[in-house]
């Protein structure tokens, strides 16, 4: 077990490697194919009128004029073993793992991932729990009442949840909700658990059923369909026959079997939102990862780009890890070698 | 637990889930955010364009915090290194330049008044040595007072552009540094008498290269805020700006939100500018623009920082509502919504070809593109918008109605060899919906007489840097039409015309002028920069206008317009023709 670890965490670290260098290249080398000149890169961060000479400084001060190879090796550097900044009053020292300082508000990239995890953390994390309810619960009790006016409603409503963008129920729900109603906060508003764990939640409450809405829905038709194939077994009749409550059959035998996808998926799907829920964080104004990127692209702002791009793969790394690892709890039969 | 639990309570489960978002439930109490916006009911009567020209709800009742969001991100809330035009607004809240625009409506509020300063600008040599005396007593946040040694440093660091490098580099241009000068921090003991002296505690003395009769307009730049040698921190410094307004930082986490308090230490007995009326300010940065507009119209929030106007979703729910509508407020831009004809290409190396362009293209369709009457803004005939000297109505290409003129442009294309039409592209900026529809509009109005424009476009952040703005790339890829856009840094004709027409400002990239070399023209703008007599340089401005006009290197779009909303519960709203938003200087709270 601890060598299949080691070799998994090995094989992470060289995938982030990879994705370090195709962003790099998406965004330093492409547009130096495309003819761009260390002017050109600078020119996009200083004012509109700024001289040649203002460029030139600035092409000189972010490291423009050097080779891709020396510019990669000094991203990689900061991120190994730290770097330093010059303010112009001192010289800030920005230690490991130092993803560089944003070329437009010149702060540094690293704490603000960090910052901006935990909104989204908080996001992902409470969306989950209801998806994951509410979604394998109706996928269950679709699956057991197939055919019924529940089973029809439910997978109509679960359709809908997966067809409706979230910049559409996110908007809709914030202008009745909380503009009309004055149930919810309004947009932008978060307030951090280690504050106030309720007005935590109360912040976060419409998002999360926004979100978990667009996911519930997915999981539900997944539970259902694994459910149904589950509860049609030769082992659930085996299981009736020798008297076993229903539950136990529902739960241990059928629901169990019926979860191996889920947790495959659920292990993508959360590994993903950890990165950056990009559509509910912008339509709610939340300052998580997700907007983070959105914003970071807009404004060519390099650093914040690459620092949030192998952030939120880390997370989609380490997700799949543990997503493997829970196979062998979750279903006897996946044994690890 | 019985099978009747577990479907209670995976029933539970999805009601909670799918449920609440399509029912909800609890009581209607208003949420904490909205306590204040909300609950202030707007005292005078809401009118259509009641901002324009006119204060709106006046008051001077003091009170209330001000609700602010911005869909974007400051530049930096640092006076030495800021450039946007909300910013130049905003800033004027926590401090103070030499002079500011009057907080006045309409062109009242394009004057020049001082404000650390005493009085405007004195200059005897005919605008190349200009000296300002500080009004005495002005201190900072601290209680330490504002010397003019303040003021200098200021604008020695803000030299610095490695450092600052977003703030307008006027002062690095104009003034006379020293050879190899590098700014305030790696030059740290250069003299720099040559460009500033500070003859005593409450005189600045700024000394040019050569004389600049505008210079009162750039020293209203926040560039000239004092900053204290000793708390500044480079880089950092907009991280905790020390102030001088009647307003300080309370709460500042860069790019996420700041909130503003009043200052201790500001004397209003030597500040007639600023009414100071609410108690703080708190500014939501990066909220989603279409979000910020409901949260306006719901009575939310008062203000939307950028001034740029509604998004199109909110437009489609204000116009049409005569009591959302009677909110709003639809001034003129100092912004000129154009198309860069550019004679590099051919055949548009042939003036005829370049007339063909101006005579076919409807003008109509292209203002419904950008937006329409109001939201896009006038038919333009020229580069000069009418708010800033040397406008005139340009009718060279007037045809009916002004939906072109298809004969005329035959003729044109018959005279420049090419009877039966060209084939070119026109670029623009992906991300803008605007300047789309806007080259599908020429598109179809110039393919009525035989010129094919194919689509091309790029990403807006490298629009100027890699594409539209680098003359090479513009020739080998046929780029004989760029959309374009240009609005004013101080309501000037210089400040606005000079970087888009002077054609000694182009470069290898990073171009805003695509399309004018014309030598009359930079031969005038010097003509322009020695003449003392204000009326002649409108009219040689006019004059350069005209010459644009006919050679045809550009094809005036739209003089921009925008729809703003006041927020409930604003007193002292107005428009100022120096901001062309809500002037930020005067806005207050219903009390």
């Amino acid at each position: 077990m601890i060598t299949y670890i080691i070799r998994r965490v090995i094989g992470a670290v060289l995938m982030l490697l990879v994705v370090s260098v195709v962003t790099f290249a998406i965004f330093f080398l492409v547009p130096r194919i495309a003819g761009a000149t260390p002017e050109a890169f600078a020119s996009r961060y200083v004012g509109r009128t700024a001289s040649q000479e203002t460029i030139q400084l600035m092409a000189q001060r972010l490291g423009f004029n050097d080779p891709l190879a020396v510019q990669y090796g000094r991203f990689i550097k900061g991120v190994v073993v730290g770097s330093e900044y010059d303010t112009g009053t001192s010289v800030e020292k920005c230690p490991a793992p130092c993803f560089g300082y944003s070329f437009i508000t010149q702060q540094p990239v690293w704490p603000d991932l960090l910052d901006r995890s935990r909104v989204t953390l908080s996001l992902a994390v409470g969306a989950a729990v209801i998806w994951v309810i509410a979604g394998v619960s109706t996928g269950v009790l679709s699956a057991l009442k197939r055919g019924s006016f529940f089973d029809r409603s439910a997978m109509g409503i679960a359709l809908a949840g997966v067809s409706l963008p979230i910049f559409f129920t996110g908007m809709i729900s914030l202008v009745f909700f909380s503009y009309n109603l004055g149930w919810t906060v309004p947009g932008g508003t978060y307030v951090d658990l280690t504050v106030d764990p309720l007005q935590w939640a109360y912040s976060l409450l419409l998002p999360w059923i926004t979100l978990a809405f667009l996911f519930a829905a997915g999981y539900a038709r997944l539970t259902r369909a694994g459910m149904l194939e589950a509860m049609n077994e030769d082992y659930i009749r085996t299981a009736r026959a020798k008297g076993l409550p229903e539950r136990t059959v529902v739960v241990r035998h059928g629901l169990r079997a019926a979860l191996t996808p889920i947790v495959t998926i659920f292990g993508l799907d959360f590994g993903l939102l950890l990165g950056g829920a990009v559509l509910t964080e912008s339509t709610y104004s939340l300052n998580g990862l997700g907007k983070y990127a959105v914003d970071a692209i807009t404004n060519n702002d390099l650093p914040k780009v690459l620092g949030v791009t192998l952030f939120a793969a880390a997370f989609v790394v380490v997700a799949n890890l543990l997503v493997d690892l829970l196979y062998a709890v979750v279903d006897p039969r996946v044994r690890l070698s | 637990m019985s099978r009747r639990s577990i479907l209670a309570t995976a029933a539970l489960g999805t009601v909670l889930a799918l449920g609440l978002a399509a029912c909800g439930g609890g009581g209607a109490a208003p949420t904490p955010g909205q306590t204040g916006a909300a609950s202030a009911g707007a005292a005078a009567k809401d009118e259509f364009n009641a901002s324009i020209d006119k204060i709106w709800n006046p008051s001077d009742k003091k009170g209330g915090i001000l609700k602010l969001a911005n869909n974007g991100t400051w530049d930096s809330l640092d006076p030495g290194n800021t450039y946007y035009g909300y910013s130049f607004n905003f800033i004027r809240l926590y401090g103070r330049a030499l002079l500011m625009f009057k907080p006045a409506p309409g062109k009242d509020g394009n004057t020049l008044v001082p404000d650390l300063a005493e009085s405007l600008g004195e200059t005897t040599d005919g605008g190349k040595t200009w000296t300002y005396k500080l009004r005495k007593g002005v201190k900072y946040e601290d209680g330490t007072e504002v010397t003019s040694k303040d003021v200098a440093y200021a604008v020695a660091r803000s030299f610095d552009k490695k450092v600052h490098p977003s703030g307008p580099s006027y002062l690095n241009e104009l003034l006379d540094w020293p050879k190899d000068y590098k700014g305030a921090y790696e030059s740290k003991d250069a003299d720099i008498s040559s460009a500033i002296t500070t003859p005593d505690d409450q005189t600045i003395v700024f000394h040019l290269k050569q004389a600049f009769g505008s210079f009162d307009y750039i020293v209203q730049m926040p560039m000239t805020m004092p900053v204290p040698k000793d708390k500044d921190t480079g880089s950092k410094y907009q991280e905790h700006v020390i102030s001088t307004g009647p307003y300080m930082f309370d709460k500042n986490e860069i790019g996420k939100s700041f909130t503003l308090k009043r200052n201790p230490n500001w004397d209003a007995a030597l500040d007639p500018n600023r009414p100071a009326l609410p108690d703080g300010y708190e500014v939501a940065l990066n909220v989603n623009a279409d979000d910020i507009d409901n949260r306006i119209i719901s009575g939310d929030l008062h203000v939307a920082v950028a001034g740029t106007g509604m998004q199109t979703a909110a437009l489609s729910r204000v116009l049409p509502d005569p009591a959302l509508k009677a909110r709003a407020d639809n001034p003129s831009l100092q912004r000129l919504w154009y198309t860069s004809v550019i004679p590099d290409v051919k055949p548009l190396d042939n003036v005829d070809c370049r007339k063909a362009i101006q005579w076919a293209a409807d003008r109509t369709g292209l203002q419904q593109a950008y937006g329409g009457e109001l939201s896009g803004g006038e038919i333009a005939t020229g580069m000069i918008p009418p708010m800033l000297a040397g406008y005139k109505k340009i009718s060279t290409y007037e045809t009916p109605g002004s939906k072109g003129d298809e004969a005329k442009a035959k003729a044109a294309l018959t005279a420049c060899g090419q009877p039966n039409g060209f084939e070119t592209n026109i670029s623009y900026r992906a991300e803008r919906p605007a300047e789309k529809a806007a080259a599908e509009a020429l598109q179809q109005s110039l393919g009525k007489v035989g010129i094919k424009l194919t689509l091309k476009p790029f990403p807006q952040g490298d629009y100027f840097q890699l594409y539209a703005g680098r003359p090479a790339y513009v020739k080998e890829n046929n780029i004989g039409l760029a959309i374009n856009g240009w609005g004013s840094d101080y309501p000037e004709t210089f400040g606005y015309l000079q970087a888009i027409v002077d054609s000694r400002t182009i470069r290898e990239a990073g171009n805003y002028n695509l399309s004018i070399k014309m030598p009359e023209v930079d031969k005038l703008i010097d003509s322009i920069k020695g003449e003392a007599d204000e009326a002649k340089r409108t009219e040689m401005w006019a004059q350069i206008d005209q010459l644009i006009m006919d050679q045809a290197v550009t094809l005036p779009g739209v003089y921009a317009k925008s729809l703003l909303m006041r927020g409930k519960g604003v007193t002292n709203a107005f428009i100022s023709d120096s901001q062309q938003m809500y002037d930020y200087v005067a806005l207050g709270v219903q009390q």
